[in-house]
């Protein structure tokens, strides 16, 4: 459902993603690992068609996102990175904005928004503005953002950041309940949660892609079987990235 | 399937919504009428004039603007951009130009609400007077499309940062360039030593001048043109700024 073929972008000087290609089908979850820095949000916005690449394709349920884009962005669910919303707006208006923006009327929009309400528990904070309520809250208020529309296509940048372990628990579980269903990438710093969710995980570290692979056959490439040792092994911190350039 | 005008009306609902939902419709509307009936019947000489009209009130109206309008769309793209949201709104299914459309409306729509809110001027006129209500209204139309004009400025200088202040600093210095170019002080200086041909031509370009014929109660097609592509020439601006943005 997602194809991404030899995209590449450069700002400037600098190569943020040098050349990454990957297929996420239906019913899977792809786990996007990489250190900060290592070009795993601007993928995801090539992606989503927010920012153009320099070279290379995306197409999303066979639809290139340059040429169609408004098409591929129907069919996508996006959380941006920090989860952004309108903070002014109360949690109740912004999901019915977001709705009435994928064409939701009436009925349709009224059952949208009890689905997503119910699935990130917003139902004691509908009537709050935005401002007022908690990261988790507010992260999970992007959340169903991105799912009012029940898309095919979920692109999640750091789902988990900024919630407790009880709400991390839970995001994952939802994920991994939509991945039966829909393509997902998701991106983390957390090592775990690609074990508990992913059922295929891609590191990328400056910008190119150093490994590919069911979360299993990670770990059995590291000598001692844990997925952080891999990770370590094959990544460079930027401190050390900076000290050797 | 989403109609241009469905995608368009969805933006603008919410921004116009955005305004009243925070108290800044409010201060600015509170600050606007005050403004206007302060220069209307104090600087402006409502009562001294023994003629029944709103030249006081629209006399004062493009420096009252200058300052207001930026300060009403100084917001549009720069607080999108601060809170990151601008990402959430390119990547649904809308065009940028329909973003920038929607905005751009909603915040000219909320001006002429204001303009509208001055409506006991004209009805002060009526009961004193015998005014000349089709110059009024023409009037009207006139502030209505000046207002339109500093807004699509200020809409681009919004998008060009994320700082509010920088924005607005940045439209009232460009609105102003376009009333001192027509400002009669000025141009009478510039006339001692240019050629008359390039004081009109420079003229020409003031807001001042064609927002005149309007409060003349004359309708030309190039007044209203000039407003028209002065603000179509910045909501395309405004346009190549966001995609400038976004391609890195």
């Amino acid at each position: 459902m997602i194809k991404v073929e030899n995209l590449s972008k450069s700002f400037g000087p600098k190569r943020a993603v040098d050349g990454i290609s990957f297929e996420v089908g239906k019913g899977e979850v792809l786990g996007f690992l990489g250190p900060n820095g290592a070009g795993k949000s601007t993928t995801m916005r090539m992606i989503t068609g927010f920012i153009p690449p320099s070279s290379g394709t995306v197409s999303v349920c066979g639809l290139d996102v340059l040429e169609h884009p408004i098409e591929v962005k129907r069919r996508i669910g996006y959380l941006p990175e920090a989860a952004p919303s309108y903070t002014d707006m109360s949690v109740l208006s912004f999901l019915k904005f977001a709705a009435a923006m994928r064409g939701l009327r009436g009925e349709g929009r009224r059952g949208a928004i009890r689905r997503v309400v119910e699935l990130c528990h917003l139902e004691s904070v509908l009537g709050q503005t935005i401002d007022t309520l908690s990261k988790g809250f507010r992260h999970r208020t992007c959340l169903a953002q991105a799912l009012i529309h029940d898309p095919e296509v979920l692109i999640l940048d750091e789902p988990t950041d900024g919630l407790d372990p009880n709400q991390k628990h839970e995001v994952r579980t939802l994920i991994r309940r939509m991945g039966e269903s829909k393509a997902i990438i998701f991106s983390t710093h957390i090592l775990e949660e690609v074990e508990a969710a992913c059922t295929r995980a891609i590191i990328i570290d400056r910008g190119r892609i150093v490994a590919n692979g069911t979360p299993q056959e990670l770990k059995a490439r590291s000598t001692s079987g844990r997925l952080e040792d891999f990770f370590r092994s094959i990544t460079r911190s930027d401190i050390v990235a900076e000290a050797a350039a | 399937m989403m109609t241009h005008w469905a995608a368009i009306s969805t933006v603008a609902r919410r921004e116009l919504a955005a305004y009243f939902e925070s108290p800044v419709a409010y201060v600015f509307l509170v600050i606007f009428l005050l403004l206007a009936g302060f220069f209307t019947f104090t600087f402006g000489g409502f009562f001294e004039r023994g003629e029944a009209s709103l030249a006081a009130f629209f006399n004062w109206l493009p420096w009252l603007f200058l300052f207001l309008v930026p300060a009403a769309g100084m917001r549009l793209w720069s607080e999108e951009r601060r809170l990151g949201t601008i990402e959430l709104l390119l990547t649904m299914p809308v065009a940028a130009w329909q973003a920038i459309l929607g905005k751009f409306l909603a915040s000219w729509l909320f001006l002429v609400i204001a303009l509208a809110l001055t409506f006991p001027i004209v009805v002060t006129a009526n009961w004193l007077g015998d005014p000349d209500n089709g110059v009024i209204a023409s009037g009207y139309v006139g502030a209505a499309l000046l207002a339109g004009t500093y807004l699509a400025i200020s809409c681009m200088t919004s998008a060009l940062t994320r700082n509010q202040v920088i924005a607005f600093i940045l439209a009232v210095v460009l609105c102003l360039l376009l009333i001192l170019v027509g400002f009669s002080p000025l141009t009478d200086l510039l006339a001692r030593w240019a050629s008359p041909w390039l004081v009109e031509a420079v003229t020409k370009f003031s807001v001042l001048v064609h927002y005149d014929g309007f409060q003349k109660g004359v309708l030309d097609l190039r007044d209203l043109l000039y407003f028209l592509s002065v603000m179509a020439f910045t909501l395309l601006a405004t346009g190549v700024v966001i995609r400038n943005h976004r391609a890195g």
